[in-house]
């Protein structure tokens, strides 16, 4: 009974790689080198959603129904995020990063896989405390026109603003946090002058090169849905992207370590997953 | 045939069922060995100091793509499901399942995948049914099942489901199983040589 299974579940492997390959094929979207394990349930989760029973059938309909295309996607994507997420990040950028941004005289951020925005406006929320955003442009892009759109809108779910205001709280916040939305219903909109200096715009950091050169990029929970050997490209390409000395953000659990370019940067503290370009 | 690693999963009562088990593992257990354990959100992050202090064993929440080493046991980080890909750990915030993130069916289900008739799955006391899938993947594979006696443990719920899904292989108390775990590993391997 178990080398049936185990033959199903090669087979199933094998369907998925299929899939995979098509959907590059037939439309340009490329999740051939995300995490599999990852990948595999969230297909497998698909399938019966759609009550299909196996993987190829999936596919079928994936690559002749054009909304079941765009359910699909959706699905396969992981576009969880919070403002302030893990506030003690925050409370080190204010108190090691802002001290060496505010000797230049202007600062290119880069948030690569900003999501829905909350990163971005959580980070352009703290700027403005420290006085400093009116010389930063933040450049905040994701591979989703999607969560583009809403991250541009600024409107977020009131329910979430207890959370986001401890968050805020905790990573060193002293202003009140509702001066910064105004709640309509069961949302809140963000302040216009909070995105003022903030460019969204779509770009794949599996197929798009670099475009600028900054002094800080944030690339968090964006890579662990990667396997190594794109970890590898995309660290490649962000270190490319960032000028001497210039800072890395990553998610609480991502590491450098197992990465090609563990040593080209330094901690800024023991805790945190903030990193100074030193070579 | 051997194995290449335990995956447990434990809710309510988890603590004190995972430090009866660590404490009593000796150092020489070599299996790595994963651990989801249901918490809150908003839970300290204090557990797995908790635990590496009643533990043989060395025990640390691991990182994105970091490798399995034998060992030393893992513990799931809050707020993340837990899978392991290609020997390393790969993590994950994609929704709750069940309400549960870290959930022990991601856990086991990647581990049942990964390792097939290699893989050793454990539940624990808890007060839901998650991992009861997940065991039914493992056991699927050909690994082995092994589920704390609901008569002892100390919420029922979660070994009842997993008896309930699985013809599991083992039912023991908690205080027994690091014994049986034990010499569980320790005889397939003197079979194998
Ligand atoms: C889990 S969210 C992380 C959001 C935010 N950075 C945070 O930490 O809260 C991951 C985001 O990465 C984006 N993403 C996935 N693959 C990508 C790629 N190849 N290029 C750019 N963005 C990508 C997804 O669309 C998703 O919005």
């Amino acid at each position: 009974m178990s080398r049936v299974a185990t033959e199903a579940n090669d087979l199933e492997d094998i369907e998925i790689g299929l899939l995979l390959e098509g959907l590059y094929r037939a439309y340009g979207f490329d999740f051939r080198e995300y995490s599999r394990a990852s990948i595999k349930r969230r297909i497998l989760e698909m399938m019966r959603a759609e009550k299909l029973g196996t993987v190829s059938a999936l596919q079928e309909r994936v690559l002749h129904d054009a909304t079941c295309l765009e359910r699909f996607l959706l699905g396969l994507s992981v576009h969880a995020t919070a403002m302030f997420r893990d506030p003690s990040f925050y409370l080190t950028f204010r108190r090691k990063v802002v001290p060496l941004l505010k000797t230049y005289p202007t600062v290119q951020i880069w948030v690569a896989g900003c999501s829905t925005g909350e990163e971005v406006y959580s980070l352009a929320i703290l700027l403005q405390e420290e006085r400093l955003y009116k010389r930063c442009r933040i450049y905040a892009t994701d591979i989703s026109r999607a969560v583009l759109r809403k991250a541009r809108d600024g409107i977020f779910p009131l329910a979430a603003m207890r959370e986001y205001t401890n968050n805020y709280h905790q990573a060193g916040g002293a202003n009140e946090f509702s001066d910064y939305y105004t709640a309509q219903y069961d949302s809140v909109i963000f302040s216009t002058a909070l995105k003022s200096n903030v460019v969204f715009s779509e770009h794949n950091l599996a197929t798009d090169g670099s475009f600028n050169e900054f002094q800080v990029i944030l690339c968090r929970n964006v890579m662990i849905y990667f396997n190594k050997d794109l970890q590898a490209r995309v660290h490649n390409l962000l270190y490319d992207s960032l000028s001497m000395f210039g800072v890395f953000g990553l998610g609480n659990k991502e590491s450098l370590k197992f990465t090609p370019r563990a040593a080209f940067y330094e901690h800024l503290n023991d805790k945190d997953k903030l990193f100074r370009k030193v070579m | 045939m051997s194995f290449e690693i335990i995956v447990v999963g434990a809710s309510t009562g988890g603590l004190k069922a995972l430090q009866v088990l660590l404490s009593e593992l000796p150092v020489e257990f070599s299996l790595p060995m994963v651990i989801v354990q249901h918490r809150g959100k908003d839970m300290e992050t204090g557990l797995c100091e908790f635990l590496a202090r009643s533990s043989r064993l060395p025990v640390r929440e691991p990182e994105d793509k970091e490798t399995l080493l034998p060992g030393q046991a893992y513990l799931a980080p809050r707020d993340y499901h837990l899978m392991i890909q290609s020997g390393s750990f790969a993590l994950s915030t994609e929704s709750p399942v069940g309400f549960a993130r870290p959930s022990i069916d991601v856990l086991f289900e990647s581990a049942a995948n990964e390792y097939q008739d290699r893989a050793i799955g454990l539940i624990l006391t808890g007060a839901n049914h998650d991992g009861a899938r997940g065991l039914a993947a493992i056991k699927a594979q050909g690994g082995l099942t092994v589920v704390e006696d609901p008569a002892t443990a100390t919420c029922r719920e979660m070994p009842d489901a997993a008896i309930n899904l699985t013809k599991v292989d083992w039912i023991l108390p908690l205080s027994e199983m690091a014994a049986g775990l034990h010499k569980l590993t320790n005889s397939t391997k003197r079979y194998e040589s």
